[in-house]
């Protein structure tokens, strides 16, 4: 089966074709071309059998400049965990300072990867 | 006061003029920052997908601009916020003297070169132009961004989106993740203006449908917006009867587009481009006005920061030249000019013997080309073309900037009055 998508790494947004076989009654990605570098035959694998996706959202902030401060998480997640991880980060508010850097939320609902502050709110 | 460098704007764009300028020699420099921290639109736009060009890695805006403002730092490269450049005027000795205000009141500093490197803004509601109320509820996408990534306000919970430019198809991911209800994208143009992977991982990701060749016809609601009507439009963009929708919603996001902020550079005598809104600039990014120069979203918009930072390296770097050349005598000029689908070319001059060995030039197409043939010829004075680049793309879109490379070998021999041609040709 030929699967077309478009990668999702950089701006360039190459249009991809994949090849995917179902082997054991899971998808198996068996060739892609139209990826301008090794990154798009990466995410097409991904993408075809398990999707994810950087998260990037904000978190109240107490006694701070700033009444929020943006976060990610730190590497991508399921994409079916997407919701989940906003429900969390709904949830919580930190105390000012926050560096960027700092961990907010570790292993954030179960994925295993922590919600990192992207700015420093004195 | 007086210093060799004025910068005007302490985005990405003035921050990597800056540090340039300065790794050029010239450490003479201040910054001028109207907002109340440096970095620019960027602090507000907090998803990830910045810098993977210039740092090798994906960031967001906020951890960009942190490492432009840390580079800075390290410097010690002076700076002022709050401080709002309000008129640059090029005297009669060449310097440019340069007004702005702060709560200190108002402040004239005479500078050798200027940057400027204001950004842009989002196009005024004149998108919007239909009669009736204009209820509360409608925001720019910009403006939404602000409310929800700085301040942490949703402005609604139902939302229709006018425009498909990134900056609308981040806030329709944004605020449905905070969970609103997004109802629609309606997009006025047969295709979308915005990155093929922004309607991938905003729109598709989330269900949000993006409706092209769609606007709003009608707003309904008094004090506060309750609904919008979405019609069809046909190929001249008139609304198509008997195609209306109606959506109930509070919430009316524009995404129309960005336009270049020039008020000042108008003021100083500086010429701009009808196309881009953005100053007509040399390969040298220098304006029409000597020792002023331009980079980042106020010369043309960029969807890309990567090409922000090096472009303002670029002027950067030829600030600080030409204040450590005190020869001001014009280089030779080639003009670039467009044909076929190619709406502008930045630069608009390439001055062969100022140009490194190899000059990008960036571009956009007015129109989706498919099978797309893209050339570079040189014209010649006495008429014959002479074809310098030839490449294949399979698809060009106004959404993308798109880049072609002149070589400075290629333009050395040619003669006085050649002219370069970038050509797009294919099937619209
Ligand atoms: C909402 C949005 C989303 C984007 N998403 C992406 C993305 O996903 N990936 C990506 O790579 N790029 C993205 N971009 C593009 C990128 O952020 C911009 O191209 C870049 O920030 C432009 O930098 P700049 O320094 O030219 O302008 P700005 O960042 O706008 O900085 C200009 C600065 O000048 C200041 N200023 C203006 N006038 C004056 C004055 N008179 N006196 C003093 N100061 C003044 C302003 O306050 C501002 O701080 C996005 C842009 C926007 C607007
Ligand atoms: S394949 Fe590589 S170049 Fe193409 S969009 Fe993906 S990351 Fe970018």
């Amino acid at each position: 089966m030929i699967k077309e998508l478009t990668c999702i790494n950089c701006p360039l947004g190459c249009s991809l074709r994949a090849e995917v076989e179902i082997v054991d009654g899971n998808p198996v990605v068996t060739s892609v071309t139209g990826n301008t570098c090794p990154r798009g035959e990466a995410y097409a694998k991904k993408e075809l059998t398990h999707p994810t996706r950087i998260i990037t959202s904000t978190v109240r902030v107490h006694g701070g400049r700033l009444a929020a401060v943006p976060v990610k998480t730190a590497s991508d997640i399921p994409k079916e965990k997407i919701f989940d991880v906003m429900e969390v980060l709904r949830g919580i508010d930190v105390n000012a300072p926050v560096h960027l850097g700092d961990v907010v939320v570790e292993n954030v609902a179960g994925t295993g990867v922590a919600i990192v502050a992207t700015r420093t709110v004195e | 006061m007086k210093t060799s460098v004025v910068i005007v704007g302490g985005g990405p764009a003035g921050l990597a003029a800056a540090v340039s300028c300065y790794d050029a020699g010239v450490k003479d420099i201040l910054i001028l920052e109207r907002d109340n921290c440096l970095g620019g639109i960027l602090n507000q736009c907090i998803h990830n997908g910045f810098g993977l060009h210039t740092f090798k890695e994906e960031l967001t805006g906020p951890e960009y601009a942190a490492r432009y403002v840390a580079m800075a730092a390290e410097r010690e490269i002076p700076y002022k916020l709050n401080t709002m450049v309000l008129n640059i005027e090029p005297q009669a000795d060449g310097t440019k003297l340069v007004t702005a205000v702060n709560t200190e009141g108002l402040m004239e500093i005479t500078a050798e070169a200027v940057v400027l490197a204001m950004g842009c803004r989002e196009r005024p509601r004149g998108a919007l132009n239909i009669p009736g109320f204009r209820p509360a509820g409608i925001y720019s996408a910009g403006t939404a961004q602000r409310f929800v990534n700085i301040d942490g306000v949703m402005p609604g919970k139902r939302v229709v989106i006018l425009g498909s430019g990134d900056i609308g198809l981040i806030m329709a991911r944004r605020m449905t993740l905070e969970g609103a209800k997004v109802l629609a994208v309606a997009e006025l143009m047969p295709y979308s203006g915005g990155l093929k992977r922004n309607i991938v991982q905003c729109l598709n990701d989330y269900d949000i449908p993006l409706k092209l060749s769609t606007t709003v016809t009608k707003i309904h609601g008094q004090k506060h917006l309750t609904g919008v009507t979405l019609q069809k439009v046909d190929e001249r963009r008139r609304p198509i009867p008997g195609t209306e929708e109606y959506y109930d919603c509070d919430t009316l996001l524009l995404s129309c587009g960005l336009l270049p902020e020039n008020e000042l550079s108008s003021q100083a005598g500086v010429q701009l481009s009808p196309v881009t809104s953005g100053p007509v600039v040399t390969s040298s990014l220098e304006t029409s006005v000597p020792g002023v120069f331009a980079c980042g979203n106020v010369l043309h918009v960029h969807d890309l920061v990567d090409y922000v930072s090096a472009e303002a390296s670029t002027a950067g770097k030829h600030a600080a030249e030409y204040v450590c050349n005190p020869d001001h005598t014009e280089a030779r000029k080639l003009r670039l000019r467009t044909e076929g689908g190619a709406r502008y070319t930045v630069p608009v001059y390439a001055e062969p013997e100022k140009m490194e060995p190899q000059l990008k030039v960036y571009f956009r197409v007015g129109d989706v080309y498919k099978n797309a043939v893209l050339t570079v010829s040189a014209l010649l004075p006495d008429g014959e073309r002479k074809e310098l680049s030839r490449k294949k793309k399979n698809v060009m879109a106004p959404g993308e900037m798109e880049q072609v490379f002149l070589k400075k070998d290629d333009l050395l021999p040619l003669p006085a009055g050649s002219e370069i041609i970038v050509k797009v040709e294919g099937n619209a």
